[in-house]
């Protein structure tokens, strides 16, 4: 047998896991570029340094962003993947798709790409992984025939992304497929066209479970919640506890606000409703007795990222509670100020998170017109003080 | 570095077709780069971005953000997108000679 060209990352072909060496492999035999990544990886992992160069400006006719350009730099070595650049394509909400639409993107990927895909990026995108300047223009003009648009990339609007929500999951507070499509196609310019000072990502859960991460990973981070107390179905609580739930240490005790109390003797899980903080915990343990409540919207939080020019932030609550109906007027209006305020004082790559930290919640909340809330303090411990401005502040003659 | 025949002289050009050295660029450079670009006229609407682009670039040593360019040039992005349909960077800035901006992904 022909000794491998790429012993190291066959590594990662051993253990019972999938493996991207296997899937390049199986793709190489198609693609002959899928065998020169797999190549120079190999080279990068035995010389411990990259080999792509630095990002490159590539594009679309009308669009600035969803093409991100990557040359490799040592191409007469690896003449199949001298230009593989990546193609974001915007996901549908929560990632459904009809087995037809899929083949599609995969015969159009086929025919101009590597076909190399990744469903999906951490930005939610549809990546697919790899092809040269001149096939970007007619692979995007058949992504568009097919009926799929580009997703974001650069200092601009990134691809909205949402939970898979109420299409599949009981606990959503909101409809997140339609907050996220709604909002793309409202800010659909500042994602094809980027004109910011950097990145901006929006991200939708429907409750606090956040199954996309949205207060770790979004600028702008929607996450259902409700108010009032939370539904108990007693019946089935005692059903949970008749089917050996231990109810004091799995439920009442690791609520973090203490917010339940057992009742034994009458079989009945009390809930001080004020005390809740709807961190689903409960809920996650005994989801046939326990919902959301019905009063329903969701909490707004800005400024969540990773470490860039400061370290990675978690998101900040700005609206403790916002009732989420079509079309999301207030939201989109909040929204835009948002946009603009940052847009107007944001050094260059500064984040809104960074702004706001370096020009204080203060401003912020004031120049897109928020009242200060008790909600906001920013974590366990923090300051909570909030300085009034001078001219808000009444003496008493 | 790749080379390109550019108004009939020799020019150097990054992968992406960015001029190498501001000190070759000349308007009739810049009518060559503008069709690598898909602008086929250079109207004085280009001519107002374009000199702006290369006067700021000269002052200052990058690129002007996108919110500045178009503040001070009075058109909004649609416009310098109908301008330039490759965008303020692939296509205004290749073409007004700048080196290429860098991205963010
Ligand atoms: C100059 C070389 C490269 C740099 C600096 C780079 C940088 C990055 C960064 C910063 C992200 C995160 C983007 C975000 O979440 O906003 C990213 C995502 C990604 N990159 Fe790269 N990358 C490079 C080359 C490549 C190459 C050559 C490939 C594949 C062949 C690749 C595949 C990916 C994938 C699959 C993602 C995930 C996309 C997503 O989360 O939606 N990258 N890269
Ligand atoms: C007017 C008087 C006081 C004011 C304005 C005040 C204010 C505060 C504030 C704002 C916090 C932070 C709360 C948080 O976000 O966690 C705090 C924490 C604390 N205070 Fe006071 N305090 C006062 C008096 C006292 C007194 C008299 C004691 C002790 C007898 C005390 C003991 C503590 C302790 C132990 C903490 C830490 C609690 C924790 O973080 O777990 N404070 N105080
Ligand atoms: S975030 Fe909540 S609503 Fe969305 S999928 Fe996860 S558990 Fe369900
Ligand atoms: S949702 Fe969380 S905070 Fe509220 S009662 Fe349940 S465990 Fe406690």
């Amino acid at each position: 047998m022909a000794e491998s060209r790429t012993p190291r990352v066959d590594e990662l072909e051993k253990g019972p896991w999938p493996s991207f060496v296997k899937e390049m492999k199986r793709a190489a035999e198609k693609k002959p570029a899928a065998g020169d990544l797999l190549r120079q990886l190999d080279l990068s992992y035995e010389e411990k340094v990259g080999h792509w160069k630095h990002g490159g400006i590539v594009g679309v006719r009308g669009y600035g962003g969803g093409v991100i350009g990557r040359y490799s730099n040592k191409p007469e070595e690896f003449p199949e993947i001298r230009e593989f650049h990546t193609i974001r394509v915007n996901q549908p909400s929560g990632w459904f798709y009809t087995t037809k639409a899929l083949r599609s993107l995969c015969d159009i990927w086929d025919k101009y790409g590597s076909g190399l895909t990744n469903f999906h990026g951490s930005t939610g995108d549809i990546i697919l992984l790899g092809t040269t300047t001149e096939n970007l223009q007619p692979c995007f003009d058949e992504l568009s025939d097919a009926g799929f648009d580009l997703g974001g990339s650069g200092g601009g609007l990134r691809t909205p992304s949402a939970c898979v929500g109420p299409a599949r999951c009981e606990y959503s507070c909101i409809d997140t497929l339609d907050v996220c499509h709604s909002l793309t196609l409202e800010f659909q310019d500042f994602l094809h066209r980027p004109q910011w000072p950097y990145k901006f990502k929006i991200k939708v859960s429907g409750c606090g479970n956040d199954c996309v991460a949205a207060i770790a990973r979004a600028d702008l981070a929607i996450i259902g919640t409700w108010k009032g107390p939370l539904q108990i179905n007693q019946a089935a609580v005692a059903e949970y506890v008749k089917n050996g739930l231990d109810i004091e240490e799995e439920v009442i005790e690791r609520c973090p606000t203490r917010a339940l109390a057992w009742d034994a003797a009458n079989g009945e899980l009390k809930l001080s409703a004020e005390d809740c903080v709807r961190c689903m915990h409960c809920i996650n343990r005994m989801p046939k007795a326990l919902k959301p409540g019905t009063e329903r919207g969701a909490t707004l939080l800005v400024g969540g990222k990773a470490t860039i020019l400061k370290s990675a932030f978690l998101g900040w609550v700005i609206v403790p509670f916002m009732s989420l109906t079509p079309p999301y007027t207030e939201l989109k209006d909040l929204m835009g100020r948002i946009f603009d305020w940052w847009d107007e004082n944001a050094k260059n790559r500064e984040r809104i998170g960074e702004l706001i930290y370096r020009l204080g919640m203060r401003t912020f909340l004031k120049e897109v017109g928020l009242p200060p809330v008790p909600q906001m303090v920013f974590r366990p411990r923090a300051n909570p003080y909030v300085f009034w401005w001078p001219e808000e502040v009444k003496r008493n003659a | 570095m790749p080379k390109m025949v550019l108004a009939g002289i020799e020019i150097e050009v990054d992968e992406d077709g960015f001029i190498q050295d501001p000190d070759k660029w000349n308007e009739a450079v810049a009518k060559a780069l503008a069709e690598t670009e898909g602008v086929t006229e250079l109207t004085e609407d280009h001519w107002k971005v374009i000199n702006y682009l290369r006067e700021y670039y000269l002052k200052f040593g990058i690129a002007p953000m996108i919110r500045k360019l178009c503040k001070d040039t009075g058109f909004t992005l649609k416009q310098i997108y109908d301008l330039f349909p490759s965008g303020p960077a692939k296509g205004a800035c290749k073409i007004a000679g700048l080196p290429k901006p860098t991205g963010c992904v």
